[in-house]
């Protein structure tokens, strides 16, 4: 990479933000070319997209979750809530739901853009919202929706692998419900399937799978290279937006290289770092930035987080596809990295213990949401796991919701946070005497 | 004779004390916090001050706390009120390993290590069900002062069920009950029933652990003490000073900074 050699630390330090932000807006605005050309895109989810399927087949891909986020962060996503509401959906009904029916209701319109209406929906079951959503839009524009059935981890600590009979059996079945999608998109797009137009994808989301691995296990370093949380998201935004292109796999590795320097250089997210958090959950986007400062205030940085993991849809593994039999290795890279980003929301402790020594963390926040069960309901669970099995690690129980603003309490959040730190200081105080 | 003071500014009440290097108590104030939070804030540390008959300048160090912490402008820091409760149940009870903090708008459960240091707590969410708030809702809906509310309910022997977690619903299921004709006290107890099944839920998931130390405004209420102690089946340590603990432990805290900055640094060995 030649061009590497000519880039100056000023250039490389915070380049994968400034790209990152500069091309997820792009994404949005190339969107708007479906929607007014009323052509319609495929419509996915993050956990277990298939967006390399679709992409072989030239669907632009929306992402549902991610428009909804991005009201929240926008701040405009009250009103958002509110239409929904209005038309009769619950408060206590997913947040990212309520926004993308308004969003449908009002045309597409969102703040990144206009969003095309979908012609296709693709699923995953690791969420249940995710069937009843796309119901939704079967009811809404008639379209046919297709759900990918993943066998999860039966119990924790039971995944089988490459060469299990069991994990054999699991691929056959996802790849035999492959084979049944590919009929249903060719019927959709109207165009062939070409096995080397997917394995091109594949090979993509290859190159972006070895940089994100990458990245991920740079931020061991210290002090801590990127800010899960914040620019985590950005992050999370290119794995899944541009998942199956060069620009994603290209992303991906230049970003890798400016961790790499970070690493090398020292030069870390904080100028002081003084604690290392780990954030299992889904972030408080009502007040995103403002939610991070309540912690780099206290030279708190999350420096790891379950939603990487799970809301990258498993990617953060570093599976990569075989080209030589794209269907069967793409059933077995979907199996495994659904598995896990179901496995990380449902049996997160016994990794959260394991990651705590070799990040080198402090203490966990634990962030349960009103508008989502399934990330929410074992949090408790994993909290007293790990309280039981790392009693040096502090923990903090923060409720709010990732979209709707009526249950972000902002005094109440601070005043927590403040107190974990003080508990927090107060620990290394004891430790230093004794 | 040095003295160290905390401030801590509630939601609905504002306290303040002043400790001598001792860390015994001598003067303390009690006001209600209003809409001018730093006006409460040094009206209560003058009154304190007064009843002490201390003069301002012998007040080395002064430690905010509570909601309004930051509003404390004369203060030389700020600590959260939950390192502050759990500070002065301490002091107070020594073997306390479990605070349970009642206010006017927050409970609090918090589990202590034996040096006073939080190990882990936990607070009500978005609804003031299990605090004061919702006894001041009682009050409102029955029309019986705040500190009567406690030894009218300890005369129920047929308590009524308050269903409904939210503070604003209780006043109608209150006035619902007294249209079924039930009784004040026994309307009264279901009440305090509710807020101690709530405020134990908060203390069973930092771990109920023996001594329990009851602090804030509410302890001051005796039916509210009993409804504890028999829900959890085990005895709570109730203080004078309940309602000034966050105050307290924030003085306490000043202390230690006065008595740190007084160490005299280490001499190098050669």
């Amino acid at each position: 990479m030649s061009e590497t050699i000519q880039t100056t630390p000023e250039e490389l330090v915070g380049r994968g933000n400034k790209e990152g932000a500069n091309l997820f807006r792009q994404w949005f605005q190339d969107l708007s070319s479906p929607a007014v050309q009323e052509s319609g895109g495929a419509y996915v989810f993050v956990m277990g997209s298939l967006n390399e399927i679709l992409k072989s087949f030239d669907f632009p891909v929306v992402f549902p979750e991610i428009n909804s986020l991005q009201t929240a962060v926008r701040r405009v996503a009250p009103g958002f809530l509110n239409i929904a509401e209005d038309y009769g959906y619950s408060p206590d009904i997913c947040g990212y739901v309520k926004a993308d029916v308004a969003m449908q209701l009002q045309g597409g319109k969102h703040p990144m853009g206009t969003i095309p209406k979908p012609k296709i929906a693709v699923l995953t079951n690791a969420c249940n919202t995710y069937i009843k959503w796309a119901e939704i839009w079967e009811r809404m524009y008639d379209i046919p929706i297709f759900t990918v059935d993943i066998p999860g981890t039966r119990a924790e600590g039971t995944q089988t692998w490459q060469g299990d009979p069991g994990f054999e059996l699991d691929k056959k079945y996802v790849v035999e419900q492959l084979k049944e999608l590919i009929t249903l998109c060719e019927k959709v797009s109207g165009q062939k399937f070409d096995i080397d137009k997917l394995r091109e994808v594949l090979e993509f989301s290859n190159g972006m799978a070895r940089g994100w691995k990458t990245v991920l296990e740079l931020n061991k370093s210290r002090p801590a290279l990127f800010n899960a949380l914040t620019d985590g998201t950005i992050f999370l935004g290119m794995a899944n937006g541009f998942r199956g292109t060069k620009v994603g796999s290209d992303y991906f590795t230049r970003l890798a290289e400016e961790m790499e320097f970070k690493s090398a250089n020292g030069i870390g997210t904080l100028t002081e770092e003084q604690f290392r958090l780990f954030f299992v959950g889904v972030p408080c986007y009502p007040i995103f930035r403002r939610f991070n400062e309540f912690f780099t205030d206290w030279g708190g940085v999350f420096v790891h987080s379950t939603y990487l993991w799970f809301a990258s849809g498993g990617s953060n593994l570093g599976f990569e596809y075989n080209l030589e039999d794209p269907i069967d290795s793409l059933a077995e890279g979907l199996l495994i990295s659904v598995r896990d980003a179901m496995d990380s929301m449902f049996h997160h402790q016994t990794a959260t213990v394991e990651l705590a020594d070799s990040f080198h963390i402090d203490g966990v926040v634990y962030h349960p949401i009103k508008s989502c069960r399934t990330v929410s309901t074992g949090l408790a669970d994993g909290r007293r796991h790990l309280m039981k099995h790392n009693k040096n690690l502090a923990t903090l129980f923060l409720e709010s919701d990732m979209m709707d603003q009526r249950v972000v309490t902002e005094a109440q959040m601070k005043n927590r946070v403040d107190a974990f730190f003080e508990g927090l200081i107060s620990r290394r105080q004891t430790a230093k005497a004794s | 004779m040095a003295y160290a003071a905390g401030v801590d500014v509630g939601s609905t009440q504002t306290k303040a004390v002043v400790i001598n290097e001792k860390g015994e108590i001598v003067g303390r104030s009690l006001i209600d916090t209003g809409a001018n939070v730093m006006a409460a804030a040094q009206n209560s540390f003058n009154k304190a001050l007064d009843m002490g008959k201390i003069p301002d300048e012998d007040v080395e160090y002064v430690v905010g706390t509570g909601y309004g912490r930051y509003k404390v402008t004369f203060g030389n820091t700020q600590i959260t009120e939950i390192s502050c409760h759990g500070r002065g149940a301490v002091h107070m009870f020594p073997d306390t390993r479990t605070v349970i903090d009642m206010g006017g708008q927050d409970s609090k459960a918090i589990r202590v290590s034996p040096d006073g240091e939080i190990v882990d707590f936990c607070m009500n969410d978005k609804c003031a069900a299990g605090t004061g708030r919702f006894l001041g809702a009682a009050s409102s809906a029955l029309d019986i002062p705040l500190d009567e509310l406690g030894p009218t309910a300890l005369d129920s022997d047929k308590p009524v069920r308050i269903s409904t977690t939210c503070t604003v619903f209780a006043e109608s299921e209150i006035l619902a009950w007294l249209g079924k004709g039930k009784k004040v006290e026994d309307i009264l107890w279901g009440v305090h029933l509710s807020i101690a099944s709530r405020s134990i839920g908060l203390l069973r998931r930092v771990g109920i652990e023996d001594q329990i130390t009851f602090t804030g405004g509410v302890a001051r209420n005796t039916g509210m003490i009993k409804s504890l102690e028999e829900g959890m089946g085990k005895k709570v340590n109730v203080s004078e000073e309940s309602h000034f603990m966050g105050a307290l432990g924030a003085a306490l805290f000043a202390l230690d900074h006065i008595f740190a900055s007084r160490k005299p640094a280490k001499k190098e060995v050669a």
